[in-house]
C-alpha cells in the first residue's frame, strides 16, 4: 500500500470542485434531480450526504484494510461495501434521533433515501482504487459530501429561477434540469485546469 | 479437498453478523428511553410505561384504546391526541391531518409520536370507557340481499354500558389471503338496554376484508373480539324536533337510539324518521317501526324508495331521501319557528346532500349530528 503523494489541502479542494462526485462522475444523479426542486430539502440531504460519505468511506477503509485484503477478498468489495454502507445509515438514524430531534427531522429523514445513492458507493470504490491512506480517506470522503452538498444546493436555487422562466413547455421539469446541469458540469470544468487528482 | 471456497461466504456471513451485532446493540442502548410517565387530562390517570414506542402502542397496552381506523400506519388521521408537553415539531407523516387550529393547540397523531421521556397528554373522558369485548356470535340473520344482522353474545365483559349512536370496532380473523386480523368500525343497532348483547348491521362491501369475512367466513357460536363503545354519535337530551335520516345500513345507529327513546318512555318531543332504500328488496326492519310509530304518538317513519321498480307496487313516497325530506319540511312536518335538530348515518355523499337540504330548512349547521361511513 503506497498513499499516493498528495497534499491534504489540495485533495479536499480536487474533491469539492475539480473532480467533484456529481460534476465530474455524475454519480448520484436521482436524488440529486428529484430532490432539487426544493432548497430546504436540497441543503438537509446535502448535508445528509457530507455526513454519511465522511463515515461510511473511513468504515469502508477500514474494512478494506483489515479484512478484505488481508483474507484476500477485495473481489468481494462491492457487496461487503454496500453492506456496511446499509448498516452504517441504520446506526447514524438511530443515534441521531436519540441526539437531537431538530436534526432528525432535518437530517434523519433523508438517510434512508442515501442508502442507495449511487455517489456513497462510488467514492467507497474511488477510495480503494486510488489507494488512500486513512486521513487521505476521510478528507477525500468529506470533500466529496462538500462537493455534493454545493452541486445540489447550486442546482436547487437554479431550479427556482428556472421555474418563473418561459421554458418551452417540452422542456419542462427534468428536460431543463438536466440542461442545467450540463452548464454547472461545464462551469465546474474550469476547475480542472488548476489541478487534476486521479 | 481445498476450502478455500469457503472463505468468501464466511467472510460475507461473517461481516453481516458483526454488523447486524452492533445495529442490534447500538438499537438496545440509543432506543432504550427507560421508564415514561404519562400524565392523561392532568391527573386523571397516569401511566407508567417502557419508552420506546409509539403513543398510540402504549396507550394500548395500558387498556387505553384511541381509536385508529388503519392501525397506526399513519394513513387515517383518526389517533388524535392533544400533547401538552414539547415533543418536538410536527413531523411531515402527521401534517397532511391536522387543521390549522389543532396544529397550534398541540393535537398530534399518536401513532406517529415516539415516547421519549414523560409527557401530558389530553384525550376525550369517553375513550377511558373503551374496552376490549369478547363475545360469542349469536345468531347472523339475512335482512336484505346484502345486509346481514350479527347479533354478538358478550362473555368478557358480560354486561356493556353505552349511549345509543355509539359504534364498536369489529375485528376479522385472518382468511384466504388476508393474513392479519383487520378492524372496522359498526354502529350497534341494539339497544342499551339489551345490555349483554350488542347487534350489528353488515352490508357486503365488494373487496372489503372484514365484510366478506362476514359473509363468508363468520359463523354462528363463534368467538370474536371488539373494541367498544365509540364515537360522540348519540342522542342529545333537549326538546328540539329531532329530524333522523338513516340510508342503507345506516338504519343501525338511528334504529338503536329509537329504541333507546321508546324503551326509556322519553317520547314527549317530536321524532321524524326518514329511511332510503333504492327499491322494497333494500328495506329491512321497516314493520317494527311501523308498529312503533302506531304507539308512540309523536313518532313519524317515512319510508322512501328512489327507483322502486314495477314489481315493487310501491305506494309510498319517492325520491331521493333529499327530496322527500324537502317536501316534508316544506308540508307536513310543519316546523316553523321550532328548534330543530338533525341526526344522520348513511354514505358520505347522502350526508352531505341532506346536510345541505337541514340548513337550508333552518336547521343550524352545529345541530346536525351526523356518522359518515368512512
Amino acid at each position: 500500500m503506497n498513499p499516493p503523494p498528495v497534499n491534504l489541502a489540495v485533495l479536499l479542494f480536487a474533491s469539492v470542485f475539480t473532480s467533484n462526485i456529481l460534476l465530474a462522475n455524475f454519480l448520484g444523479m436521482c436524488s440529486f434531480i428529484s430532490i432539487s426542486k426544493d432548497v430546504t430539502s436540497s441543503n438537509g440531504l446535502g448535508m445528509a450526504v457530507i455526513l454519511v460519505l465522511t463515515v461510511t468511506t473511513a468504515v469502508n477503509w477500514v474494512v478494506l484494510r483489515y479484512v478484505l485484503i488481508p483474507l484476500g477478498l477485495v473481489y468481494l468489495r462491492f457487496i461487503i461495501f454496500i453492506v456496511v454502507i446499509a448498516a452504517v445509515v441504520q446506526v447514524l438514524e438511530m443515534v441521531i434521533e436519540r441526539i437531537s430531534e431538530a436534526l432528525y427531522i432535518a437530517l434523519g429523514i433523508f438517510l434512508p433515501l442515501i442508502t442507495v445513492n449511487c455517489a456513497i458507493l462510488g467514492v467507497s470504490l474511488f477510495m480503494f482504487i486510488r489507494e488512500y491512506s486513512f486521513v487521505q480517506t476521510v478528507i477525500y470522503g468529506f470533500g466529496s459530501g462538500v462537493g455534493w452538498w454545493l452541486a445540489i444546493l447550486a442546482l436547487s436555487t437554479i431550479r427556482q429561477r428556472v421555474e418563473k422562466a418561459p421554458v418551452p413547455a417540452g422542456l419542462k421539469g427534468p428536460g431543463i434540469t438536466l440542461i442545467t446541469i450540463g452548464f454547472m458540469a461545464m462551469a465546474f470544468m474550469g476547475f480542472s485546469g488548476m489541478l487534476q487528482v486521479q | 479437498m481445498s476450502l478455500a471456497f469457503l472463505i468468501g461466504p464466511l467472510a460475507i456471513g461473517g461481516i453481516a453478523a458483526v454488523l447486524a451485532g452492533i445495529i442490534s446493540v447500538v438499537d438496545s442502548i440509543v432506543n432504550n428511553y427507560g421508564e415514561c410517565k404519562i400524565d392523561i387530562n392532568s391527573g386523571q390517570k397516569s401511566l407508567t410505561v417502557t419508552g420506546g414506542s409509539s403513543l398510540l402502542q402504549l396507550l394500548a397496552q395500558e387498556r387505553i384504546f384511541v381509536p385508529s381506523a388503519c392501525g397506526g400506519r399513519g394513513s387515517c388521521g383518526v389517533c388524535k391526541v392533544r400533547v401538552l408537553s414539547d415533543v418536538g415539531p410536527i413531523l411531515p407523516t402527521e401534517l397532511p391531518y391536522l387543521e390549522e387550529e389543532e396544529r397550534e393547540n398541540g393535537t398530534r397523531l399518536s401513532c406517529q409520536i415516539k415516547v421519549k421521556d414523560d409527557m401530558d397528554i389530553e384525550i376525550p373522558e369517553e375513550l377511558f370507557n373503551i374496552k376490549e369485548i369478547r363475545g360469542v356470535v349469536e345468531e347472523i340473520n339475512d335482512m336484505t340481499h346484502d345486509i346481514k344482522e350479527v347479533r354478538v353474545k358478550l362473555i368478557d365483559p358480560p354486561q356493556l354500558e353505552f349511549k345509543a349512536g355509539q359504534y364498536a370496532q369489529l375485528e376479522s380473523k385472518p382468511y384466504g389471503k388476508i393474513k392479519e386480523p383487520a378492524q372496522r368500525a359498526y354502529s350497534m343497532s341494539s339497544p342499551p338496554h339489551d345490555r349483554d348483547h350488542l347487534e350489528f348491521y353488515v352490508r357486503l362491501v365488494p373487496g372489503g376484508i372484514v365484510t366478506t369475512w362476514t359473509f363468508e367466513e363468520l359463523q354462528e357460536g363463534e368467538k370474536i373480539r371488539l373494541i367498544a363503545p365509540i364515537g360522540d354519535f348519540h342522542m342529545r337530551d333537549t326538546d328540539a324536533l329531532k329530524v333522523m335520516i338513516a340510508g342503507g345500513s345506516g338504519m343501525a345507529p338511528i334504529k338503536s337510539i329509537v329504541l333507546d327513546m321508546w324503551e326509556k318512555g322519553d317520547t314527549d318531543k317530536p321524532v321524524w324518521f326518514f329511511f332510503g332504500a333504492r327499491t322494497r328488496k333494500d328495506l329491512f326492519y321497516t314493520e317494527k317501526l311501523k308498529e312503533i310509530e302506531s304507539k308512540w304518538e309523536n313518532f313519524h317513519f317515512i319510508e322512501a324508495l328512489s327507483e322502486p321498480t314495477p314489481e315493487d307496487k310501491w305506494d309510498g313516497e319517492v325520491g331521493l331521501i333529499t327530496d322527500v325530506l324537502d317536501r316534508y319540511f316544506k308540508g307536513e312536518m310543519n316546523t316553523n319557528g321550532k328548534p330543530m335538530e338533525g341526526y344522520l348515518c348513511g354514505s358520505p355523499g347522502m350526508i352531505d346532500a341532506c346536510i345541505a337540504v337541514m340548513t337550508k330548512n333552518g336547521i343550524p349547521e352545529d345541530k346536525i349530528y351526523y356518522d359518515k361511513f368512512a
